[in-house]
This record gives structure tokens, sequence and C-alpha cells, in this order.
């Protein structure tokens, strides 16, 4: 039965991977050795695409090999596997962090926390902002695009406008400069 | 009811409207969540916190954390459905055959332009939060050594945050001894 194999296979992956999207990869090539659902070059061109599309990397990942594997049913099945640890995890610790967020002890370990998140957020901007400037074909383009850059941060300092605008403008801007 | 339709609507133009995942959905959040008053951002700082380091992806997490905060268990059925829903109508639409789509000149363009944006609609949330999370000796020596770590990838995100909650914990601990 695939789509009980689907299901518990990336519930498992959903259980284990512990860090987000990119954890579940080593998972994912896990299962080319197992099942013959992907090979592993189908699962770096699955990367790339589930990087490009909307929506969380891992979601796009379980979506796609779950289709891979049993059509659309398939690509359902696996998504829900593998949200459903994090869905029951998470319930259990927001009745805790609802209850004792103002508690001295869980506000020590945020007091620690929120500055080593917030870092963690500014690498990942440092390291998007790179590769952009590694995927940017010449130079011309490359001046176009920090010019570009600063006009968004200024707009958006600016204009309290929801982010679904700039996305779109964004987009309008790539096709208009052909970035 | 209306509430919770609102939650699937809001996290469903998150997950549509996020390229990349996790910290990528930071600006709708502030948009759809903040601003609606569902939590408070030292709150969705707390939940990328715990994101991490509990099983499944972060934006998932995030959006369960989110949902269940403002409406209990359904409200969190609720933003999870939501969030990855798109991802999963788009991804089964490229994998049954659209795939050609990326051929496309104008659609490589297109997402060349969006990926410019996603970096300028977070940095001014980011100085925000590195403002209010960021005050005193401690927090800028976690944000120095955080930043360090993170960048050269010498600790992995679940480490780091372990050890600066226990960081937290422990300054805490010696402040009051002090006192």
């Amino acid at each position: 039965m695939i789509y009980l194999t689907l299901f518990y296979e990336f519930l498992k992956i959903g259980l284990f991977a512990v860090g987000g999207g990119l954890a579940t990869i080593p998972f994912l090539f896990d299962l080319t050795n197992k099942f013959d659902w992907f090979s592993k070059e189908e699962l770096v061109s699955m990367i790339a695409l589930s990087e490009s599309t909307p929506g969380p990397l891992g979601i796009n990942m379980a979506t796609y090999a779950g289709f891979q594997g049993g059509g659309v049913l398939g690509g359902i099945i696996a998504t829900v596997g593998l949200v459903m640890p994090a869905f029951f995890v998470i319930i259990f610790i927001g009745k805790f962090y609802e209850k004792f967020k103002d508690s001295s002890i869980i506000q020590s370990i945020f007091y620690g926390l929120r500055p080593a998140v917030s870092m963690m957020i500014t690498v990942f901007i440092i390291k998007v902002c790179m590769v952009i400037v590694e995927l940017t074909p010449d130079f011309n383009r490359l001046i176009i695009s920090a010019g570009l850059f600063v006009c968004y941060l200024l707009l958006i300092l600016r204009y309290k406008c929801h982010p679904i605008f700039f996305i779109l403008l964004g987009a309008v801007m790539g096709i208009l400069l052909k970035l | 009811m209306k509430i919770y339709w609102q939650l699937f609507i809001s996290f469903f133009k998150v997950g549509l409207f996020t390229f990349g995942g996790g910290y990528a959905m930071l600006p709708l959040l502030q948009k759809e969540v903040v601003n609606r008053g569902w939590a408070t951002e030292d709150e969705v700082l707390d939940y990328y916190a715990i994101g991490p380091v509990t099983p499944g992806i972060v934006a998932v997490n995030v959006s369960t954390f989110i949902g269940y905060k403002t409406k209990g268990w359904l409200g969190a059925l609720c933003t999870l459905l939501g969030i990855i829903t798109p991802s999963v109508i788009i991804i089964t639409l490229f994998a049954s055959g659209l795939k050609y789509l990326w051929d496309y000149p104008v659609v490589r363009h297109a997402f060349a332009g969006i990926r410019l944006v996603i970096p300028a609609l977070i940095i001014p949330i980011l100085s925000k939060m590195i403002r209010k999370s960021v005050f005193d000796k401690f927090t800028f020596g976690i944000l120095f050594f955080a930043f360090l770590l993170s960048f050269f990838e010498v600790l992995s995100p679940i480490y780091l945050i372990i050890s600066s909650a226990i960081l937290g914990i422990s300054c805490k601990l010696i402040k009051r001894k002090a006192q």
C-alpha cells in the first residue's frame, strides 16, 4: 500500500528532522536508497524547484516527493504525514508557553534567546544577499540590482504597504529589467 | 466562526507569498499577524526560537503556534492548513507537467526580481528586533558570538538556541545571587 508507506515515511521525517526544511534533505536522500519514488538526481532538481516556488521548502519537497511516489493523493498524504508530529508537539508546547511565559525562568531563557535568534535571521539575510550576487550573471545587472535594492529599502521604510505589493513589484521589475 | 476563516486566509496568503520559507515569511507575519493583534513582535520572535528546536519545518511550527495562541487547537489547525495548502497546490501543478514554465525567461526574470525584494522587506523588521532584544552587556555578547558562530556555521541552529537559552538562565541566576 503506497499511501500507507508514504505516510509512515514522511511521519518519521516530520518527527526526526529538527531544524527546519533543510534538515529534511538527508532524510530524503535516505529515501532514494530504500524506494524508487525518485532518484538522487531528481532530488537535486527538486531542491532547486522547491527553493524558487512559493511556500516553505520542507513542505514543497514533501509534496513533490509524495507526488512522484503516489500522484496527487500521494503528495497530500506525504505532506500531512510531515506536519502531523509538529502539530501535536507545538500544541503541547503552546499550552506550556502560554501558562508560563511571564514566569522568571521562561523570561530568562528568552533573554538569552532573542539576541541569538535575531542574529540567525541576520546571517540568513547576508547569505541570501551573497546568493543573489553569485546568481547575477554580469556586472551591469549587479549595479542595477544594488540600485533597486536601495530603492526598495527606502520605499519599504517610507510606505507601510502590504509585503505582497512589494513582492509583485519585484516580479514586475525583474521582468522589465530582465534581471 | 469568522476568526477561523480569517486565520486560514491570512496564512494561505503567507504561504503563497513566502519564497524560501522560515525567515522569509517574517514581513508577511508582521502584516497579517502582528498588525491584527494576534501576537506581539516579541512573541513571534519567541516562536522563531522554539521552531528550530522542535520537530518539523520552522515555517509550519511558527504558524501552528500563532494559530494555537489565537484560537486554541482549532485555530492551530486553520493556520497549519493555511500555510501548507498553497504549496501543495502549486507543487502538484508543477510536478504534473507545468515544469516547462521554468524554461520561459519571463518566469526566471520574475523570480530573480522577487529574490531581491525579500532581504529589503526583512531588514526593517530585523533592525527593530535587534534594538528590542539587545539592551545590556550580556545580550550584546550573545549577539556578537551568535553572529560569528552562525555566520561561519560553527554551531547548527539547534545547538545555538540551546546554548543561548542556558546562558540566559545562568546570567539571570548570577545577577540574582549578586543582588
